[in-house]
């Protein structure tokens, strides 16, 4: 199932509604990848609160798409890890820790917000 | 009799599904949210390493009981080339796939017990249980 991508304002919005293949997650991957040069955007939130497992692939992906939005001149923030896959996450051996998360869309908004306020420029 | 779930994996959309199919089953047995999650979470794991290492093999999912504790049991069996050191493929980040290299070593945390039986040229079968504790 294709993730649905929502343009506000100058961010994007991923928002995860349903269990994802691998095929899905890499089509994600490419679809926010030309979003954010097509709308120039500054930021992307993914939203994957509809996800009950986050395994090795999934969490490889979302790295990926974050080192690459970067790469593209965006921010990535991952919102919505429930408490649950976050335990899980933890014993696999999963920890995300170079990518942004906050705990839902509002907060990752108000992260991106603050990120990207300051200049059209982000450094690192 | 006790139910048992065959999951032929084949493709990614199989992985899915036997991890959907692992939930299922925990649920009934009475497993709770965060143990359901994490029995999903290394079924998706052995689920893709299968994809990744042996094109297609099978999950096999059952109510388990010891004699004191009961939980569930999870076997996954391929007919793949094999793991030639399966100690190596035990330790974390040793990976020869797509993956992070977590994806056997993080199961065996995942669950309660594990076991790893493979043969080169013949295959591999992992068997992992988790009990109910409360």
């Amino acid at each position: 199932m294709r993730v649905p991508i929502h343009k506000q304002g100058s961010y994007l919005i991923a928002s995860i509604q349903a269990a994802l293949t691998d095929a899905d997650l890499l089509q994600l991957q490419d679809d926010l990848s030309s979003k954010v040069g097509h709308y120039r955007s500054r930021g992307a939130i993914v939203d994957v609160t509809a996800l009950d497992v986050m395994d090795s692939f999934a969490v490889r992906t979302l790295r990926s798409i974050a080192h690459m939005l970067r790469l593209r001149g965006a921010e990535t923030v991952i919102v919505g890890i429930q408490p649950e896959v976050a335990f899980a996450m933890v014993q696999l051996g999963l920890t995300l820790e170079d990518v942004a998360t906050a705990l839902d869309l509002e907060e990752g908004l108000a992260y991106l917000y603050e990120l990207t306020k300051k200049s059209g420029h982000k450094n690192g | 009799m006790d139910e048992t779930i065959n999951v032929t994996i084949k493709s990614d959309t199989d992985i899915v599904l036997a991890r959907e199919q692992g939930r299922a089953l925990a649920e009934k047995l009475g497993f709770t949210q965060i143990e359901m999650t994490v029995i999903a979470t290394a079924i998706s794991e052995i689920a893709r390493n299968i994809i990744e290492h042996a094109n297609s093999g099978e999950i096999i999912l059952c109510e388990h009981h010891n004699g004191v504790r009961h939980g569930i049991q999870i076997i996954a069996t391929d007919q793949g080339p094999g793991i030639p050191d399966v100690n190596k493929a035990m330790q974390d980040d040793y990976s020869t796939g797509k993956g992070l290299g977590l994806g056997l070593p993080g199961s065996k945390r995942l669950m309660d017990e594990f076991d790893i039986q493979s043969t080169v040229g013949g295959g591999t079968v992992v068997v992992m249980r988790k009990w109910k504790y409360t």
